[in-house]
């Protein structure tokens, strides 16, 4: 584990339940995540009841973030303030339920918030208003309040994960491929943040091209392309120190496309060498390079799958790039994409039932889905340029890199749910291309 | 190197401008800031030994069609000239970027990209260059020269550009 890492993680404890109200059920109270058409579902999220002086604020702030996370999965709609008819001024208070219903207000949060010091604690329970209940048992949360976002999402996850029965994502982190400049003086640089864009920071300068951040599976290292020596190589970056060390430096070839094994202990990518790519794993504590394909052919965009039996890549050994999926130990590989066009960058889902793609087709772009064994494709984007997805740690939406044509073109990260809906950029200050998600914090 | 570089990467946009007529967004000021230094740097255009010459007359650069990295008619014949050159100057060394549009993913660009570098340098072993006098690098779609997103700019960016580097021994 890393410095930067380990200051947030013992800032954050979770103290476990508090006292239920009522026991606990599982209501009627519920969202299918799969249905193809759903109707977002109202909710209300009052500020949470600040129990110390001076926390108003922060017990406002904390209110928003959990509403910015729910109602920006597109399946909750949050009823404003101002419609509401109760207030809530006590976290123990009974909650006056027919208030609510008048509403529409179909799932209730509330919270108390008390800071000491630097000492942050929050409370917070759900409630399914129209079965007069607790759905779940409430919880609370204790830490520093430089942490308070992440606590918020840490609510916003189990708020979450109750209603729709999947887990959650906000309590996570993007690493990625931060843009400045135009297309042909692009600056590139590495940098992590918040999924939903909050606390970015810079892992690198802008002195070499970085490429296509890759994070553990732990999200304590990064694996990434830079041009630090002049060639592509990759190297493996401890997030909380920023040390670096390149993992394959030999003179005359190039390394690329580096994904984790499921274990964080190996990595497999793209080395190429005489202009030809094929795939290797390396060791990462032995350095040991075990060569996985070998044909004429470019072979490239690895990933495994979650159980590490397998992985999926690119290959264009047919005459086009199209994928492919073969042993995590090499030997032959069975073709699965077969629609028109040229697929690439596969990444197969944390879930392990799905893996999404880019497709080019007709001079358009698209990421995609299909069952791991091609079957049931189905396109979720369409663009100029969209390419290399990302999975959020429980399977259910996938962030990629938008580029807009033409000589002002600019490289924008967007999200989109697995079923096609809610299409929207990550708010960001510039531009940033080549997202990859951290596990749920 | 790095500074050298960037002098022959102005003084071959500068060339290539002139041939563009869909650079809208003043390409050409740009390439030019940089050309008075690179020619006295590099030596006239009529000296056959300096860099100038080998930019603009031998040529530096190939084009390729899209998704191919097999060398044209035209292209073999520029390849052979600088591999002439090259023999001709033992004193320098080159590397050959391979470069992409950006119609495609970024990693298959970079393998692309591979290549054509890979392309141009073996036809450059075969003429009697030697190897180690040779690297090849991919840039895939990092580095276009052309920004429009129009096949007369993607044309310009499917590019092997040799550039030399002076006083290395190979």
């Amino acid at each position: 584990m890393t410095r930067f890492f380990v200051s947030l993680l013992l800032g954050l404890l979770i103290l476990g339940p508090v006292a239920p109200v009522a026991e606990a059920q599982n209501g009627p109270l519920r969202i299918e995540i799969t249905e193809g058409v759903i109707e977002p579902l109202p909710y209300a999220v009052p500020d949470f009841v600040a129990e110390t002086p001076g926390s108003n604020q922060i017990s406002k702030d904390i209110s928003r973030v959990i509403a910015e996370d729910l109602s920006g999965t597109g399946l909750f709609r949050e009823i404003p303030a101002k419609a509401h008819i109760s207030t809530i001024t006590h976290f123990g208070s009974p909650v006056q339920f027919a208030d609510w219903k008048a509403i529409n207000a179909q799932a209730l949060i509330t919270g108390g918030v008390s800071v000491s010091g630097n000492q942050l604690e929050v409370k917070f329970r759900v409630w399914d208003v129209f079965a007069g209940q607790e759905l779940g048992n409430g919880l609370r949360f204790k830490g520093t309040t430089d942490g308070w976002r992440r606590m918020a999402h840490k609510v916003a996850d189990a708020v979450y994960s109750r209603i729709t029965g999947e887990g959650g994502y906000f309590d996570s982190r993007v690493v990625f491929v931060s843009e400045t400049g135009p297309k042909n003086d692009r600056k590139k640089r590495l940098a992590v943040m918040d999924y939903d864009g909050a606390n970015l920071q810079y892992l690198t300068d802008s002195s070499a091209i970085v490429l296509a951040p890759r994070f553990s599976p732990k999200g304590d290292r990064v694996l990434y392309t830079s041009y630090e020596t002049g060639f592509p190589q990759v190297y493996v970056m401890d997030v909380g120190s920023v040390r670096q060390k390149v993992l394959s430096n030999d003179s005359g070839t190039m390394s690329f496309a580096p994904r984790f094994s499921p274990d964080g202990k190996s990595v497999v990518m793209s080395v190429t060498e005489g202009g030809n790519t094929d795939l290797y794993k390396m060791d990462i504590a032995s350095g040991k390079r075990q060569r996985l394909t070998n044909s004429p052919s470019i072979e490239t965009a690895p990933s495994y799958s979650p159980d590490g039996s397998k992985i999926v890549f690119e290959s264009d050994r047919s005459g086009t790039q199209q994928l492919y999926v073969m042993s995590a130990n090499g030997g032959e590989a069975t073709r699965i994409s077969f629609g028109q066009g040229r697929y690439g960058t596969p990444v197969w889902s944390p879930r392990g039932d799905l893996i999404a793609f880019t497709k080019q087709n007709k001079g358009r772009f698209h990421i995609g889905v299909m069952r791991t064994d091609g079957s049931e494709e189905r396109l979720l984007t369409a663009s100029f340029l969209d390419e290399g997805p990302t999975w959020a740690p429980n399977g259910r939406v996938i962030m990629f890199t938008r580029e807009t044509r033409g000589a002002g073109g600019v490289a924008a990260l967007y999200s989109v749910d697995v079923s096609g809906r809610n299409l929207k950029p990550v708010k960001l200050n510039g531009g940033g291309s080549d997202p990859s998600w951290s596990p749920l914090q | 190197m790095s500074i050298f570089n960037k002098a022959a990467l102005v003084a071959m946009g500068l060339t290539l401008a002139a041939c563009s007529n869909n650079d809208m967004f003043g390409g050409e000021d740009q390439y030019n800031s940089g050309n008075s230094g690179a020619t006295a740097e590099a030596g006239s255009v009529d000296d056959p030994t300096s860099i100038a010459h080998f930019q603009q007359v031998v040529g530096d650069r190939v084009l390729f069609e899209v998704d191919q990295s097999t060398l044209s008619e035209q292209g073999r014949l520029t390849v052979l000239s600088q591999a002439n050159w090259l023999m001709a100057n033992p004193e320098y060394t080159a590397v050959i970027e391979g470069h992409a549009d950006e119609q495609g993913t970024r990693e298959y660009n970079l393998a692309l990209g591979a290549r054509r570098a890979s392309a141009v340098r073996e036809l450059m072993v075969a003429q009697g260059v030697a190897g180690n006098r040779l690297r090849t690098v991919s840039y895939g779609k990092e580095r276009p020269i052309e920004i429009c997103s129009e096949e007369s700019c993607y044309a310009q960016n499917r590019r092997a550009v040799t550039v030399l580097a002076a006083g290395l021994t190979g």
